[in-house]
């Protein structure tokens, strides 16, 4: 009963500061230097905001450099150029309030299902009994009760997914960047995660920055989706998503005919970079 | 759910006798049989050939043994012991020798392997002079450490330390670098200092393959201890070697080799036992289940 309070104060305290959940992007430019010395523009000025609590879908081709704008918003890595402001603030370091989800599980083989879940808070200094606590209490709410003692390879993929989901989920960031997070799951998988997700995310509200190749899955979830285009990556369009929340099942969202008219708009915007990209790639390899 | 399944079905298959089962148990039975009978009769044909060819004059005993006299050997040297003490006492202080000098070389290459695998800078100071270190022939290190510190038990311990260390170090170096990449940003995300990062991912991470070298870095151990007391030593079982080699006895020769053989297995049961404990959280590999 005691994690139940705390955790339901905390969403209280984080309303407090749901301004400083604005992520600003401004003329991001990142290059790499290539291991034969040329210079590799991955990002050309890209700029775009998410407001605090939305959620946000990043779409474009393959090596469109959606990977590394995450990098950046997470202070993972430094910009060439341009800036990445979170509430308001230069990123320098690792933001503040970010968790992290990716393609592949970043579940640590070696801990429990519970001692995975717990690394957030015992990183921060949450006391153990509150932080066991709260571990608990997020797996039950992602629906792995009595699974605790269990490594991660003894999970299937959805159910490592939503451990993974609570690990990233139980420090209540103010800020949720995944991605692909459900790229390797099969499609029946993926659809109930996301639906699964959606809830999750209404009811601590982070502002999101999701990564898909999947345009149904953008705007299935999305408020804003964001289309980059091929190599160097920029922002080419910016959709807004006004379907009406709570959305419900993802499955059945899809057979909405606002969504299938904005679905065929993006995909205009998109396929032509996903064309020029997949050109480029399967000329490069000749 | 489809874990639960597969877990339930699991006891059902033990649990139920059915016929598939049963002719399957009798399968592996009559397979377990059949690799016993041929192990003994392997050593039987070896031990046995080399007995009878020794007996029937055909191979000098002098020279080679017999199992026999190697056998007489072994109960001599363990009821009158030698010149120079008990025969236990000379196992024991071999397995001291051993057993600090793997301590002290696997701890230190642990520490250096993690600390050069995660910092670049000291690896590409480092890395060149350990690389050089490493391509000298160790065993003539021997020589020097006993000249430096006498004929007591640190020279040997320093030559097993240093035979384990560049074993356990080159593998604790390696499985740092291989810790994954995803996984560090991910705990970085959440907020773990350099100190955390080590000791919940980078250390459990390598350990895999620490652990992995420590099996062979024991026999490393003894033959540190064994080189070192042959070159110069007031007890010990290379002592012991030397003496029966000056006295050309090869039975006695060959009646150590096979104590240190034990100690040598017996080590690596415990370092099996201590393996399993420590990565119990790994998926049984399908190698394992056939594994000798």
């Amino acid at each position: 009963m005691a994690s139940r309070n705390d955790v339901a104060t905390s969403p209280g305290a984080g309303a407090a500061d749901q301004a400083n959940a604005r992520i600003e992007i401004s003329g991001l430019t990142k290059r790499f230097l290539t291991p034969a010395g040329e210079v590799f523009t991955a990002l050309q000025g890209v700029s775009f905001t998410v407001e605090p609590g939305q959620f946000c879908a990043v779409v474009g081709p393959t090596g469109c450099g959606k990977s590394t704008t995450l990098g950046l918003v997470s202070g993972l890595d430094r910009p060439s150029e341009g800036s990445v402001k979170v509430g308001g603030r230069e990123v320098d370091g690792i933001t503040d309030g970010v968790s992290f989800m990716f393609q592949t599980d970043a579940l640590l083989p070696w801990k429990t299902v519970l001692g995975n879940v717990l690394m957030g808070p015992v990183f921060r200094g949450v006391p153990k009994q509150q932080a066991q606590a709260s571990a608990r209490d997020w797996l039950r709410r992602v629906g792995l009760t009595g699974f605790e003692d269990r490594y991660p390879h003894q999970l299937s993929g959805g159910m490592r997914k939503r451990v993974a989901m609570a690990a990233a989920l139980i420090n209540e960031p103010k800020i949720l960047i995944m991605d692909e997070p459900f790229g390797a799951l099969d499609v029946q998988t993926k659809a109930i995660m996301s639906t699964e997700l959606l809830s999750l995310w209404e009811q601590i509200r982070p502002t999101v920055l999701f990564i898909t190749h999947d345009l149904d899955e953008a705007v299935a979830l999305a408020d804003r989706v964001v289309v980059m285009t091929s190599s160097p990556g920029s922002v080419k369009e910016v959709f807004d998503i006004d379907l009406p929340r709570p959305r419900g099942s993802v499955q059945e969202i899809r057979f909405q005919p606002r969504f299938i008219e904005l679905q065929h708009q993006i995909w205009d915007t998109l396929r032509e970079e996903v064309e020029r990209a997949y050109a480029l790639t399967a000329g490069g390899k000749e | 759910m489809s874990t639960t399944s597969t877990v339930s079905a699991v006891p059902a298959a033990d649990g139920g006798k059915g016929p598939v089962v049963s002719d399957a148990q009798r399968a592996a039975r009559r397979r377990v049989a059949r690799v016993w009978a041929g192990r003994i009769g392997l050593a039987a044909f070896v031990i046995g050939g080399w007995q009878a060819f020794t007996s029937w004059g055909i191979v000098d005993p002098f020279f080679f043994g017999q199992p026999s006299g190697i056998w007489q050997r072994l109960i001599d040297l363990f009821q009158h012991g030698t010149q120079f003490g008990s025969f236990y006492q000379n196992i024991w202080t071999t397995i001291q020798e051993a057993l600090a000098g793997f301590a002290v070389g696997s701890l230190t290459g642990i520490v250096f392997g993690v600390a050069l695998g995660q910092s670049r800078y000291l690896s590409d100071v480092l890395g060149p002079y350990i690389k050089m270190v490493n391509a000298i022939p160790r065993i003539v290190l021997g020589s020097i450490f006993i000249v430096a510190f006498g004929i007591g038990v640190t020279p040997k311990i320093l030559l097993a330390a240093v035979l384990v260390f560049f074993i356990v170090f080159f593998n604790a170096y390696q499985g740092v670098r291989e810790v994954d990449r995803n996984v560090l940003a991910n705990v970085k995300v959440l907020g773990a200092s350099r100190m955390q990062t080590t000791r919940h991912v980078i250390l459990p991470s390598a350990l895999t393959w620490i652990i992995a070298s420590l099996h062979s870095a024991f026999g490393f151990a003894i033959v540190g201890a064994l080189v070192g007391e042959v070159l110069g030593a007031q007890s010990g079982l290379g002592l012991v070697i030397k003496t029966a080699q000056n006295n050309f006895d090869p039975n006695g020769v060959f009646a150590t080799m096979l104590v240190i053989a034990v100690i040598v297995l017996g080590a690596e049961w415990l370092i099996g036992k201590l393996e399993h404990r420590l990565l119990s959280w790994r998926p049984p590999a399908p190698s394992e289940a056939n594994a000798l």
